[in-house]
């Protein structure tokens, strides 16, 4: 079983990327907000660009070393990497596209077959959609036998039909695969489905590597509790006001170690009146109400509460069929808080 | 009339451009390559772009001249740059130089970054990445590199009249047989030298705007 271990260190301009981790055949996904790094670390695991240090090595190659000046070329590494743009070669059709790199035509047909795309193989790039561009570079990266796959945001140039079934065939190719694989995203929702292990990428730096069910119900950092999808985020006195939201809190035993605390949106309830002015309780001040898909979304605060920060402001997420002049007060449930430390 | 200035233009503009295709090729892709001194390594490529002919052509003659390295070399073999055919070459492909390797150097640059990078990581080797995609999906520039590098070969004078002289039916290229006939107030040979030019390169330009609708029907 193959490990791939990186701990690299680049500095580019004022960015500094600090990131370490191991993985083998557990998928692992790399959850960051847009330039925190995430394809920056794949691009050095794959020697596009060069770390300033440190070591990159692959089961027992060592891909990069800087204490050893070793720097495995790109094309020697057998990394497979799917290019957020696809980066087909424009000029060759999807059959040459993958005959080009295993230079077999059986096995290429094969790969056009498996892939569905067998119809478009004497199609150039530009005339296939994002969905069959999607497959040719997937069996396109499969053809080149690779012992790590890294997948730099596979799916933000599809539809949302067309993410669904990439991303399902995504799923297989990776299940079926025996190596290790990094997926680099900033969709919580996308990485709880494909990956195993998630590390969370804050402004260069790998601030939590944790497997996914202990990461969603346990984040461990205001970041990464927003990149779970949390959307209401306070800090907390350690007799459990929240100041962002402007209310007492009563948080579990032993709370008052944490410094911040989260609640998911569609976790508060309606309260009755009398229960104004007691702790857990908002007296809900409603700022605007987006109306989504199949849910109602209210942005509320507290009454009277002037804070200017924009957590003060929270959301509430709830179904189409509430009225929104009957909600006047708000609780949240205390042991639903996701307390953090930092 | 004479018709050898136009042929004699016409072999001089094609070794140079067949010459400065192959070098302007390496050299752009090597330049390609480059992170560091890039600024400076390209504006020494670039200066027979801006000095002046007099200049180009005291500069060949300084290093192929047969007082020059090159020049005694040539000697031994018997043969000669100077008021050669091949001198006019040599001075039409100094100067045309920056325009090929410009144009060229352009042409790869617009090939997107991450496709180079994709073949790189499936294994590729350079000289095939180049071979098999650079080069195609440059093609368009680089044939438009071509014939403006060609069509800059028929404007050479200065440098031409210094390297390779004035010899008829040897040396004499078209630009300057419009000079000679000048000179010597054949003013009717003149402006026949002048049509032929003018029709000769409103030819290459029409070649070359017809190249854009090349790259479309591709597509």
């Amino acid at each position: 079983m193959k490990t791939l271990k990186v701990d690299i260190k680049k500095r580019y301009g004022d960015f500094n990327l600090d990131v370490k981790f191991e993985t083998s055949t557990d998928r692992f996904a790399l959850l960051g907000s847009s330039g925190s790094g995430k394809s920056m670390t794949l691009k050095c695991i794959a020697g596009i660009e060069k770390p300033d240090e440190g070591y990159i090595a692959l089961g027992d190659r060592v891909l990069f070393d800087s204490s050893k000046r070793i720097n495995v070329p790109s094309r020697e590494r057998k990394v497979g990497y799917l290019f957020q743009d696809y980066a087909l070669f424009p000029n060759m059709s999807a059959f040459n596209n993958i005959n080009i790199v295993c230079n077999n035509v059986d096995r290429t047909r094969e790969l056009l077959k498996r892939f569905n795309i067998d119809g478009v193989a004497d199609h150039k790039p530009s005339q296939m959609s994002g969905g069959q561009c999607q497959r040719t570079a997937l069996a396109r990266m499969l053809a080149a036998d690779p012992e790590v796959i890294l997948l730099d945001e596979p799916f933000s140039a599809l539809d949302n039909y067309m993410h669904t079934i990439i991303e399902r065939e995504i799923f297989d190719v990776l299940s079926d695969y025996d190596g290790p694989s990094v997926l680099v995203s900033h969709d919580r929702n996308e990485v709880y489905r494909m990956c195993g292990t998630i590390g969370v990428l804050d402004n260069g730096t790998l601030v939590e590597v944790q497997d996914k069910e202990s990461f969603f119900a346990h984040p461990a950092s205001v970041v990464s509790a927003r990149l779970t999808g949390c959307k209401n985020i306070t800090s907390l006195t350690t007799d459990g006001f929240a100041t962002d939201w402007g209310i007492q809190l009563t948080p579990p035993e032993g709370a008052s170690e944490f410094k911040f605390a989260g609640y998911r949106a569609h976790f508060f309830e309606l309260a009755e009146e009398e229960k104004k002015g007691m702790a857990n309780v908002f007296e809900v001040e409603v700022e605007r109400v987006i109306e989504d898909t199949f849910s109602k979304v209210i942005c509320f605060r507290q009454k009277g509460n002037n804070s200017t920060s924009s957590d003060s402001l929270l959301t509430f997420i709830t179904s189409k069929d509430v009225i929104v002049e009957d909600i006047k007060f708000l609780k949240l449930d205390p042991s639903k808080l996701i307390l953090l430390k930092r | 009339m004479d018709l050898s200035p136009l042929w004699i233009t016409f072999k001089i503009s094609l070794a140079s451009t067949v010459f400065v295709f192959v070098t302007g090729l390496l050299i752009a892709w090597g330049v390609t390559y480059l992170r560091k001194g890039r600024a400076v390594i390209d504006a020494v490529l670039s200066l027979p772009l801006v000095l002046p002919p007099t200049v180009m052509g005291f500069l060949i003659l300084i290093s192929v001249g047969s007082n020059s390295f090159i020049g005694k070399i040539l000697d031994s073999f018997g043969t000669r740059l100077v008021f050669t055919w091949q001198g006019a070459a040599v001075a039409a492909a100094v100067v045309s130089f920056p325009v090929m390797y410009r144009g060229i150097r352009g042409a790869l640059e617009q090939v997107e970054p991450s496709v180079i990078q994709a073949g790189r990581t499936l294994g590729m080797g350079e000289f095939k990445i180049l071979r098999s995609v650079m080069l195609p999906m440059a093609a368009p520039g680089i044939i438009a590199s071509v014939v403006l590098s060609f069509a800059r070969c028929l404007g050479e004078f200065g440098a031409t009249l210094m390297v390779a002289g004035n010899i008829p039916g040897k040396t004499q290229t078209m630009s300057v047989a419009v000079y000679t006939a000048m000179q010597s107030s054949d003013r009717s040979l003149a402006f026949k030298w002048v049509l032929i030019i003018i029709a000769y390169s409103l030819i290459i330009l029409v070649v070359m705007n017809c190249l854009p609708s090349i790259r479309r029907v591709r597509r």
